[in-house]
């Protein structure tokens, strides 16, 4: 275009060259681009091409030019991965010597136990147990006072660590009989009985039809894992059944239902999926959130 | 021709100092930008420039003294009598100390100075610039080292305009040392009111202090630098925005540096009597030597009336008394009056000094009542806080004998000088009990917490219910907190929730 242009035909009102082009005897003025933007545009061309060198750039078939600098991101996320467990490798093998109980007393490891037990809760606890450990039905509650298996500290522990019913040889295993479905009681008793469970908890339910003579099929069937008087059995995993808090619900409806056909929740075991120390700091954790012993 | 002229005059109050515009030249080609003209103030002697002198010392004492004055606080706090300590959120001046939810007080202050700055500018024109205004006291400081090594005005005109040499070399280079010099100890010292000032400044040299010692230290040793050294007049006539709406407290009654320009006109060098006749007038008092013009630290002849770059410091007045003492004239022909009282002696008239002027007054009433506001909000400023923070997950629980249970963070602010013990009693919950979070099983109807003195105790505690007392799911209830010592105490409501019925 300028070239064609060589003489310089110059516009006479604006002063500038003109391309050459013209239409019905308009003329186009020659506006190249600006300097400035055209030498950065040349340098970000520049700076393109020895960036596909240096770093990973064009996929192959199955694989890619990783680029001469050999950077790669997943080296740097494991670097800093391992430069975190590094920095906190000294409190983790604190938190893993001093004994559970005395973590309190040391107010800076027990902060960091805290962080480090709400952090692991959040990701791992919080989808069946809730938010601020309140359970739902089927799940416990860990922040009330009701625990089944203990809330003490040692207690919380061993449930994380070989979680209930999980299949790991350690786990804690409670096995509530299927009355109904198996045949060990007859229909009319789990009615009786239902009822008279209903009177441990609910004022005015030993108005109940079934109340009275079910005390004496709970005598023959319950009592030796729940307690005589519904108190419950830990070491058992018995729930107590004087209690408010019913993991099933506290419907006639649901304590029927829990007797004829019962449900029993799994907890996973945590050992092969958390270290130790993060055991103990969940440990610590729930055992704060207003129900531990 | 007074009148036009008084009226120009008064409207320079507030405005920029521009070229006059030529006749001559076409209103297109007018120049809006003007080359700074350096000044070179001479020295001065006189009452104005005691005053000053006077002012400068105690500023300067007083910024560099005071964060050295120790003030005993006893174990684990500063015992500096004023450290503004940002790192641990408070202020300390002397025996009181503010919390960061005090900052109001901080306003108050500020509202105080505000006030009492356009009082004094009603009655008495810019004294504070003049007097009392960092830069002037800085810039001032500076003029008279630079006076030192470079000399008098005359001197350091001819050294400059002169060829470079070895002279010439030295003393600029012992100047600008000088001036950095005193602008790292003034950075030095704004530190110190931020952070412990012995200490920091063992820290300081062992390169142990903080990042932001260093940085702020620099920066403000950069700032007092450029801007008493090279800045000086240019940041009160372009950078400040005191001077653009001073003209908004200043009236016609307020005492201001004022040429009595009735007295002084028409000026002239030669003799006062009729031979010394101009255009048909004897000669004024003004003999036109320019020391007002040489001695003023902006660069403004005073005679021009008021202006936005004056800043009323009143050296012009000690310059002109100092030359009419030698030329054996009549002194005061500069003087401290007010525009009325000008314009009265150049009719002939006397008008007296009218203080008390509405504008004062409502200055004056507004700075009482904010002092008294401001005074009373100290006085009655409360010791002890309560922040209550209801869990949100879970928002209640069921415990097994079946009352619900709601947690609360409670944030417990000790502001008194001795450690205290707070009984927290809960209000609004019948039959309602509480526990400390770790010992859940202790149900009582009032808790004491302890917090150590000037600090936050953090506080969980779980509050239990029946849930037959709870109406549509959550009932009001409150939490008192108070001082056992002191007797002061604190109500803050919060919600107590259950499940809905």
């Amino acid at each position: 275009m300028s070239e064609h242009n060589a003489a310089g035909e110059k516009d006479s009102v604006t002063g500038r060259h003109t391309t050459g082009h013209e239409w019905d005897g308009l003329k186009e003025l020659n506006t190249p681009l600006p300097k400035w933007w055209f030498w950065t545009f040349v340098a970000t061309v520049v700076w393109g091409i020895g960036y596909a060198i240096a770093y990973p750039s064009v996929p192959w078939i199955n694989t890619y030019f990783p680029g001469v600098l050999g950077y790669s991101q997943r080296n740097v996320v494991t670097a800093e991965v391992k430069a975190l467990e590094a920095q906190r490798a000294g409190v983790m093998q604190k938190l893993k010597a001093v004994p559970l109980e005395e973590v309190k007393k040391d107010e800076a490891l027990y902060a960091v136990a805290m962080t480090a037990g709400r952090v692991t809760f959040a990701e791992n606890c919080r989808a069946c147990h809730g938010a601020g450990g309140e359970g739902r039905p089927g799940y416990p509650a860990l922040a009330g006072d009701a625990w089944i298996w203990g809330g003490k500290l040692a207690d919380i522990q061993q449930s994380i660590v070989y979680g209930i019913r999980s299949g790991h040889p350690e786990a804690r295993v409670s096995q509530m009989p299927k009355f109904g479905v198996d045949g060990i009681l007859k229909a009319e008793e789990i009615d009786q009985v239902s009822d008279y469970v209903m009177t441990f908890y609910k004022p005015g339910a030993a108005a109940l039809p079934g109340a009275a003579k079910g005390q004496t099929v709970y005598a023959e069937n319950c009592a030796v894992c729940h307690g005589d008087k519904g108190e419950g059995k830990r070491d058992l995993g018995a729930p107590a059944l004087s209690s408010s808090v019913h993991l099933y619900g506290d419907t006639r409806a649901a304590v029927r239902a829990q007797i004829a056909n019962p449900k029993q929740g799994v907890m996973p075991a945590w050992n092969a999926r958390l270290d130790e120390a993060t055991i103990r700091a969940v440990t610590l954790y729930v055992h704060g959130l207003g129900g531990g012993e | 021709m007074a009148k036009t002229e008084d009226q120009a005059t008064m409207s320079k109050i507030g405005k920029p100092p521009l070229p006059a515009p030529d006749e001559a030249v076409p209103a297109s080609e007018v120049q809006l930008y003007a080359n700074r003209v350096r000044v070179y103030p001479r020295a001065v002697h006189g009452i104005a420039r005691n005053i000053k002198w006077a002012i400068l010392i105690l500023c300067l004492a007083v910024y560099y003294v005071t964060p050295w004055i120790r003030w005993d606080r006893g174990e684990g706090r500063p015992n500096q009598a004023i450290l503004l300590d940002m790192a641990h959120e408070r202020f300390y001046i002397f025996g009181l100390t503010y919390w960061p939810d005090d900052i109001y007080l901080l306003t108050g202050a500020l509202i105080l100075a505000a006030v009492g700055l356009f009082l004094v500018t009603s009655l008495a024109g810019r004294i504070w610039c003049g007097y009392a205004c960092p830069q002037t006291v800085w810039t001032d400081l500076f003029m008279w080292v630079e006076r030192l090594i470079e000399g008098d005005r005359n001197a350091r005109m001819k050294r400059d305009a002169g060829p470079a040499t070895l002279d010439k070399a030295w003393r600029k280079v012992a100047k600008h040392a000088a001036w950095v010099g005193i602008a790292f100890w003034t950075g030095g010292a704004w530190i110190m009111y931020y952070v412990d000032a012995p200490s920091v400044t063992v820290q300081f040299w062992t390169g142990q202090a903080s990042r932001e010692v260093y940085f702020f230290t620099g920066l403000f040793t950069v700032f007092t630098y450029v801007l008493a050294g090279w800045a000086r007049e240019q940041v009160c006539t372009y950078m400040c925005p005191w001077p653009r709406f001073q003209a908004s407290m200043l009236d016609e009654q307020s005492f201001i540096v004022t040429y009595q320009k009735w007295r002084g006109e028409p000026r002239g060098k030669g003799r006062r009597d009729a031979e010394g006749l101009v255009g048909g007038q004897k000669l004024g008092d003004c003999i036109d030597c320019n020391a007002c013009v040489n001695v003023c630290p902006t660069g403004i002849d005073i005679r021009d009336g008021v202006q936005l770059a004056c800043i009323n410091c009143g050296l012009c007045v000690d310059a002109c008394n100092e030359i009419m003492t030698k030329a054996s004239g009549p002194k005061w022909l500069i003087l401290w009056d007010t525009l009325a009282r000008q314009e009265a002696k150049a009719a002939g008239r006397h008008e007296r000094i009218h203080l008390l002027r509405p504008r004062t007054l409502i200055y004056v009433t507004a700075l009482l009542l904010a002092t008294s506001v401001m005074g009373a909000a100290l006085a009655m400023r409360s010791h002890v806080n309560l922040a209550v923070l209801h869990d949100r997950a879970p928002l209640f629980v069921k415990v097994r004998d079946g009352s619900i249970r709601n947690a609360y963070t409670l944030k417990v602010s000790n502001k008194t000088d001795a450690p205290a013990s707070f009984a927290l009693v809960l209000g609004g919950l019948q039959g309602g009990s509480m526990a400390m979070s770790d010992e859940a099983e202790r149900r009582v109807p009032a808790l004491n917490l302890d917090v150590p003195r000037d600090a936050i105790g953090t506080f969980r505690v779980l509050v239990y219910g029946a849930p037959a007392r709870l109406a549509d799911g959550s009932v009001n209830v409150s939490f008192t907190l108070r001082n056992t010592a002191t007797g002061e105490s604190t109500e803050v409501s919060s919600v107590f929730m259950g499940p809905p019925k």
